[in-house]
């Protein structure tokens, strides 16, 4: 071989290069275009899914996602403080919860309260209330093991001051700990609120009435209705703009903390 | 042990007492840490606890807060027995200053919040009163301008004077501060004592766990020196820092005052002190 190191290292990535200029332009070739445009960017259709996409789909996908984000924290924080409990009865309460929903897909949830519920014991629950245990109870089991991490990240040093003032157990808890606790965590449950996000379109096994559609449901819809692809990929547009956002907040909260240390 | 026979007579130590401390030990598993301390602080004095790490000094400091759980024995801290199991200690606490080595300010919360929250959410003062008894401290250690500062905003002396501050706020009976100055840069060092002395010349009863040599001397009342988890010898700075009876305390006294020259010296006496065999 004559080539030096970087003679070789130069010819490798022109070879990579060329491989991935030849792949494109053979795509190009071969793609029919006009069915692909017609599949994904029917303008047409788009119209047609405007403004109802907005008001009612992106609507409703926030609104299950917060209620399930707001439960399954309210929950997190609780089964956390159980997990850092010493009383050893709680422990245990909240390592089996948390063991057994982050180890069960949130559908099978969504089938148990959803239908299991209301045949069980003869009541059926609001939609909303469904949709807020069976995303909130499975988030929390995530959400509480970050929490737990959270709050033991923070600097013994922490409670030893807040306690050498006077403070008890459970006011340091409060006031000093999880308050720097929930800093520390808020990327990571960012990460959840997108995963959320996500997960809510499972309510589609719950049978919605138009008005309770969210982004995937109506997009399927749209689907079968103008035997298109556009819906699709604007409902998957339309959760870019809700998590994108998101993962922007996480960056500038870890920028402000990192400051704030 | 000899706190079990005489628990029937308990809290009725002399009042001019601040801290009394009697047999107390202290084991973190097999590593016996404090082994048997005797001593008091008189209301108003200032005593400085000086020895090598790992001396059980920074301990002791500890158990009179309970921040350690002392072992055996007992402490009473102006006249409330605090390893009594039946008593409150956030009550007891909230008249103990305690200044701790790395600071440990609240870093979420600014410089007046760090001094306020504690007055508000144990001492239960409303916010104006609070923030008038928080500004006076910030300014009695001279950083009046820091008021809404962050603790990550502030040097390492500022942020030590902040938590001298913070513990006066809660107007207490004494101060504990554990090796206040040692996390800081040599340069810092002065604001530091400045404030101690001050606080001392106003007649706080202070214990003080240092490594400044010059501030115990010039400062303090008393001196104790630990090494191994019992008090080798106290007494006026004079006696302790100035002439020393004890063998292990020259050692200690000649490193701490002249690195230099003691590592020297460590060569000479290693056989004899066998001082290092805590560590």
């Amino acid at each position: 071989m004559s080539l030096s190191k970087r003679q070789r290292a130069r010819a490798i990535r022109g070879v990579q290069y060329g491989v991935l200029v030849l792949a494109v332009v053979v795509f190009a070739l071969i793609a029919d275009w006009h069915q692909l445009r017609m599949a994904f960017f029917d303008i047409e259709v788009a119209k047609a899914l405007f403004p109802d996409i907005i008001t009612t789909a992106l609507v409703n996908t926030v609104l299950y996602t917060l209620l399930g984000f707001g439960f399954g924290l309210a929950l997190g924080l609780v089964l956390a403080l159980m997990r850092l409990s010493s009383v050893p009865p709680y422990r245990w309460i909240a390592v089996t919860y948390i063991e057994f929903f982050r180890g069960i897909p949130c559908l099978l949830v969504f089938i148990a309260l959803g239908f299991g519920v209301p045949l069980a014991f003869e009541v059926a629950l609001d939609m909303n209330i469904t949709v807020m245990l069976s995303l909130g109870l499975v988030g929390a089991a995530y959400m509480a093991e970050t929490i737990r991490a959270g709050i033991q990240a923070v600097p013994k040093g922490q409670t030893e001051a807040a306690r050498s003032l006077g403070m008890s157990h459970g006011r340091a808890m409060i006031s000093i700990v999880i308050p720097q606790a929930f800093r520390i965590v808020l990327p990571p449950l960012t990460n959840e609120l997108i995963l959320l996000t996500k997960d809510s379109s499972l309510v589609y096994l719950l049978g919605l009435s138009l008005t309770q559609f969210e982004l995937a449901n109506f997009g399927r819809d749209a689907l079968n209705e103008h035997k298109s692809l556009t819906p699709i990929l604007i409902a998957g547009l339309l959760y870019l703009v809700i998590t994108l956002p998101l993962g922007q907040l996480v960056r500038r909260l870890e920028a402000r903390t990192a400051k704030a240390r | 042990m000899s706190g079990v026979t005489t628990d029937q007579a308990a809290p009725e130590t002399t009042d001019a007492k601040a801290i009394d401390v009697q047999g107390l030990r202290k084991a973190f598993g097999e590593l016996e840490v404090l082994r048997g301390i005797d001593f008091s602080v008189a209301r108003g004095e200032v005593v400085c606890v000086i020895g090598p790490s790992g001396s059980g000094k920074s301990t002791l400091l500890r158990c009179v807060n309970l921040l350690e759980e002392p072992s055996a024995g007992r402490v009473t801290v102006a006249g409330t027995e605090v390893t009594d199991p039946d008593v409150d200690i956030d009550r007891v606490r909230r008249r103990i200053g305690m200044v701790f080595q790395a600071f440990n300010l609240f870093p979420h919360l600014t410089a007046l919040e760090n001094l306020t929250i504690a007055q508000r959410r144990v001492l239960r003062r409303d916010r104006d009163e609070a923030e008038r008894i928080a500004r006076a401290n910030l300014e009695r250690v001279g950083l009046s301008d820091k008021a809404s500062a962050y603790p990550a905003q502030l040097s390492g002396g500022q942020q030590q004077r902040v938590a001298i501050a913070r513990a006066l706020s809660m107007d207490p009976e004494l101060m504990l501060f554990d090796e206040p100055t040692s996390a800081l840069d040599p340069e810092l060092v002065g604001d530091v004592l400045a404030v101690m002395r001050a606080l001392a010349q106003e007649g706080m009863t202070m214990l003080v766990v240092t490594h400044e040599m010059s501030f115990a001397r010039e400062v303090a009342d008393r001196v104790v020196f630990m090494d191994g988890g019992v008090i080798v010898e106290e007494g006026t700075p004079e006696q302790v820092v100035g002439a020393p009876r004890h063998e292990r305390t020259r050692t200690f006294l000649a490193r701490v005052l002249d690195p230099a020259a003691a590592e020297v010296g460590e060569v000479a006496d290693t056989g004899a002190a066998g001082k290092r065999a805590d560590r």
